[in-house]
């Protein structure tokens, strides 16, 4: 596989730092995982750290559209953190930037959520 | 300069990274910006992933063909399946259509090949398949004369 993921739960935020890359193949376990945690543990925040992600296309955009719409019902969010330069341009190309929360790191995303 | 290299491979989704892969290997030597790399390892994966997604869909997987031609600045790339080929081609290169709106597909595709490649060319045939044409014009940094 070329993801790597590593998720833990704090309260109702489910991390998931991804390490590789993220495309049609690698995101289906992926939603898998995180679909189930979200229903199994009431999350309402999802945090994505993308510092080790190096490569992403628009699989990965319907993945977070979706969990997106997911989430909203629940009146949740979701917050992208550490994001490289292609990263960043597949998200404001995509729109993402206008449905998420960016933030530059792990430890903003704490302070945001007052979790630190 | 040129140079080429044509590959078949069996549309299965494990084979959009091994594409990738491919195609940046190949780029490799040539002294490009890195932006020019990604654009062209994510328009290498949107066409291979369509191939698999959609063109080999509710079948048995056929193959895929990705081609990658290069004469001095201009880059040329093809991907071929020989699947169940797009209806409405120009309602597919939409932004955002998908048919596939369950499975969390965000229909962008298309648009992020049209915006990372200078032509982008679809020539599909339903029941035949779908043959994605891409140019691309490249700016290499300044070697040591």
């Amino acid at each position: 596989m070329t993801l790597n993921v590593q998720m833990f739960i704090k309260k109702y935020i489910l991390y998931c730092r991804l390490d590789g890359e993220l495309d049609q193949h690698t995101v289906e376990s992926l939603r898998i995982r995180v679909t189930e945690l979200i229903d199994k543990y009431s999350i309402q925040y999802l945090v994505l750290n993308f510092k080790n992600l190096t490569f992403m296309d628009s699989s990965g955009v319907g993945f977070i559209i979706g969990r997106f719409n997911r989430l909203k019902q629940k009146k949740g969010q979701i917050i992208l953190c550490s994001l490289n330069d292609n990263i960043k341009r597949i998200v404001y190309l995509s729109g993402l930037n206008k449905i998420c929360i960016i933030k530059n790191t792990e430890e903003e995303v704490n302070n945001y959520l007052g979790v630190a | 300069m040129k140079n080429y290299f044509k590959l078949t491979f069996l549309g299965i989704l494990p084979n959009v990274t091994f594409a990738r892969g491919c195609v940046v290997s190949f780029l490799m030597d040539l002294d490009l910006n890195l932006t020019y790399v990604n654009e062209i390892k994510t328009i290498v994966s949107e066409a291979v992933t369509n191939a698999v997604v959609h063109g080999y869909e509710n079948r048995e997987p056929g193959d895929v063909i990705l081609e990658v031609y290069l004469e001095d600045d201009v880059m040329k790339i093809v991907v071929e399946d020989f699947g169940v080929g797009i209806e409405d081609v120009q309602k597919a290169r939409e932004p955002l259509f998908t048919t596939k709106l369950q499975e969390d597909r965000a229909g962008l595709g298309f648009t992020i090949m049209d915006i990372f490649s200078d032509e982008l060319d679809v020539e599909s045939t339903v029941g035949k398949g779908t043959k994605v044409l891409i140019t691309k014009f490249l700016k290499f940094n300044k070697r040591d004369e």
